[in-house]
């Protein structure tokens, strides 16, 4: 059940009745800084950051744990706005949270009241469609992510790989032009990972949607991304932007391959480098 | 748990259920497979299984069921030989009725119109009183939870009025409530909406922060964050406040009726008192622990289907 690859474009086009206006989902984050608290409580969780991604781009933010990764796509997603600077998406400057940009969190955030398919139907309902739309909608996505048989089970009844599926599906139902994930796979096992890796490549081929992916894990990043943004911390700055050459579709194999290997030993030395500045730093 | 300083121990006082609530919660996330599995065995081996867990079900509860009776036989044959006995070691039996002259006063009230108006009479006022500090209750402490400033506007009254005691209020609320029944119901009242307060408070302040911040993301209104979010969320523990709340308005209302020049299971147990009716007064306890508990049992299965999702979740 658990490790089935959905391919979509086998049985459903989810973009029927939902022309994607071509273009969208272009973000733009110009000399954001991010400050939480006041006086001696100050923290630097973000500084001076500029960055330009594309309609369509698939980008992870890397780094290690602590360094405002999650911070600064929250403010992609609207959560904390930033101290100075702005984020805008499609130019429209960010001032909350909103139902063009799907969030998916690290933490199980599905509600446990909801069955899986009012859960994904969510979206739609509040923003005020009909019924048999939310039904529509609902089926369409369950199809994607292959839960069909589960649609009236309660979140706590599935397993943790499938209830992030319905995370995903749940922020696809509005049809958002980004798709923000904050280390979505990273409660899971390694081989649940790797599936919902290639789940999630197959759906973003097929929505052409911007996703933003912030994990820590190399591998992870190399595998999944256009481009890999690492991040230092203290203070939290983005200190790489690789492009990562890998053709497309990705197969796990390209793990063991000349470009993937090179690609990593460069980011690691990046962190690395960055993590022995950071702690001398510390300790001086 | 997230209520600050001195609310959390004042909580613990009167609000057993609440640690039932949190242990599941962690439960949930470590049985998830579990559950899977279970489920699976079930779609396998039905009418088996059915069987089997209503058989270990039957047996299960027979056992305790056998068990608690025969602990309430002990004891009111204990009672019985304790009174047959008039033993006075420090406490004394000897104007204790024994059991079976209980049994054939509540025998002869049974018989009796006026028992039946007592009874009436205060169910109506707990129904009064309690629907009020349900509707009451539910509204404060979702204003406190969401609201720092209705918070710190409610939460100095609560800190104050609540160690009151009903039995306290007797004198204030008969000068300032034009009717008796106005004040037996004011303090009846009292007692339900205090729990019910601290209960939803409590609910409302532990809904997870990233299940607000999903449904900002899906594009969710605050007041629809409300009724899907934090209402849901709140609501096993503000059903566990509904069901202490109704415990607590029986106990109060006892003290209410002390005023009451009429009726009232309350009042029918001051009156035997005062009339030195001794196996009344006890009828009156018993009749008040029994209406008590069925009607805490009551609210207990009213809120039953909406917490349906919890059982479906273990
Ligand atoms: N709401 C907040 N209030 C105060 N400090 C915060 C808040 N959110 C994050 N921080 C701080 O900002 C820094 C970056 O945190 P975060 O973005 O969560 O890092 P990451 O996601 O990379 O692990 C940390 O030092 C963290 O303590
Ligand atoms: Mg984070």
């Amino acid at each position: 059940m658990n490790t089935q690859v959905v391919n979509l474009k086998e049985h459903i086009n989810p973009r029927d009745g939902h022309p994607k206006s071509p273009g969208s989902g272009h973000i733009v984050i110009e000399d954001v800084e991010i400050t939480f608290g006041a006086g001696a409580e100050r923290n630097h969780a973000v500084t001076r950051t500029s960055l330009d991604i594309k309609p369509g781009e698939f980008v992870c933010i890397l780094g290690p744990s602590g360094c405002g990764k999650s911070t600064l796509l929250n403010s992609i997603a609207g959560y904390v706005s930033p101290t100075h600077g702005n984020v805008s998406v499609d130019d429209r400057k960010v001032v909350g949270p909103g139902p063009d940009r799907g969030m998916v969190f690290q933490q199980y955030s599905l509600f446990p009241w909801k069955t899986i398919r009012d859960n994904i139907a969510f979206g739609p309902k509040v923003a005020g469609r009909s019924t048999v739309e939310c039904g529509s909608i609902a089926n369409t996505f369950l199809e994607m992510v292959g839960l069909t048989k589960f649609a009236n089970k309660y979140p706590a009844e599935l397993s943790g790989g499938m209830q992030q599926r319905v995370g995903i599906a749940r922020a696809l139902a509005n049809y958002p032009s980004v798709l923000l994930m904050d280390e979505p796979f990273g409660a899971l096992d390694a081989q649940t990972r790797l599936v919902m890796q290639e789940n999630l490549l197959n759906i973003w081929a097929d929505f052409g949607i911007t996703v933003v992916f912030v994990t820590h894990d190399v591998d992870e990043a190399i595998f999944l991304a256009d481009r890999v943004l690492i991040m230092s911390a203290s203070p939290g700055s983005v200190i790489a932007d690789l492009e990562v050459p890998l053709p497309r579709p990705r197969d796990p194999a390209m793990a063991i391959s000349e470009d993937f290997l090179e690609l990593k030993k460069l980011c690691l030395e990046r962190i690395r480098a960055e993590s022995t500045r950071a702690f001398e730093q510390q300790n001086s | 748990m997230t209520i600050s300083g001195q609310s959390s121990s004042a909580l613990k006082d009167d609000q057993t259920p609440l640690s039932e609530q949190s242990s599941t919660q962690t439960e949930q996330d470590a049985g998830v497979a579990d559950v899977t599995i279970n489920r699976n065995l079930n779609e396998v081996l039905p009418i088996r299984n059915v069987f089997a867990s209503a058989v270990a079900i039957i047996r299960k509860h027979a056992l305790q069921t056998s068990i608690s009776v025969m602990s309430l036989v002990v004891g009111v044959y204990l009672w019985h030989l304790a009174t047959a006995y008039k033993v006075d070691l420090y406490i004394n039996f000897q104007n204790v009725p024994p059991p079976l002259k209980v049994w054939s006063a509540f025998w002869t009230h049974m018989g009796q119109a006026d028992f039946y108006i007592h009874m009436a009479v205060s169910m109506q006022r707990i129904l009064t009183a309690y629907l009020t500090a349900a509707v009451l209750g539910i509204v404060i402490g979702v204003l406190m939870g969401r609201s720092r400033i209705a918070r710190s506007v409610v939460y100095p009254y609560i800190e104050i009025l609540r160690p009151i005691p009903a039995v306290a209020w007797i004198p204030l609320a008969i000068l300032m409530w034009p009717t008796e029944e106005g004040s037996i119901v004011f303090i009846t009242l009292l007692g339900a909406l205090f729990p019910i307060i601290l209960n939803t408070l409590h609910g409302v302040e532990q809904t997870p922060e990233v299940l607000v911040r999903a449904a900002k993301s899906l594009g969710a209104s605050r007041l629809q964050i409300f009724r899907h979010v934090i209402l849901p969320a709140a609501l096993p523990s503000i059903s566990a406040g509904l069901a202490i709340g109704m415990g607590v308005s029986w106990f109060s209302l006892l003290a209410g009726e002390i005023i009451s020049g009429q009726y009232g299971i309350g009042y029918f147990t001051w009156d035997a008192y005062s009339l030195i009716n001794f196996p009344d007064i006890v009828v009156g306890m018993l009749v008040i622990g029994c209406l008590g508990t069925l009607s805490t049992y009551a609210v207990r299965l009213a809120m039953k289907p909406f917490l349906a999702w919890q059982k479906r979740s273990r």
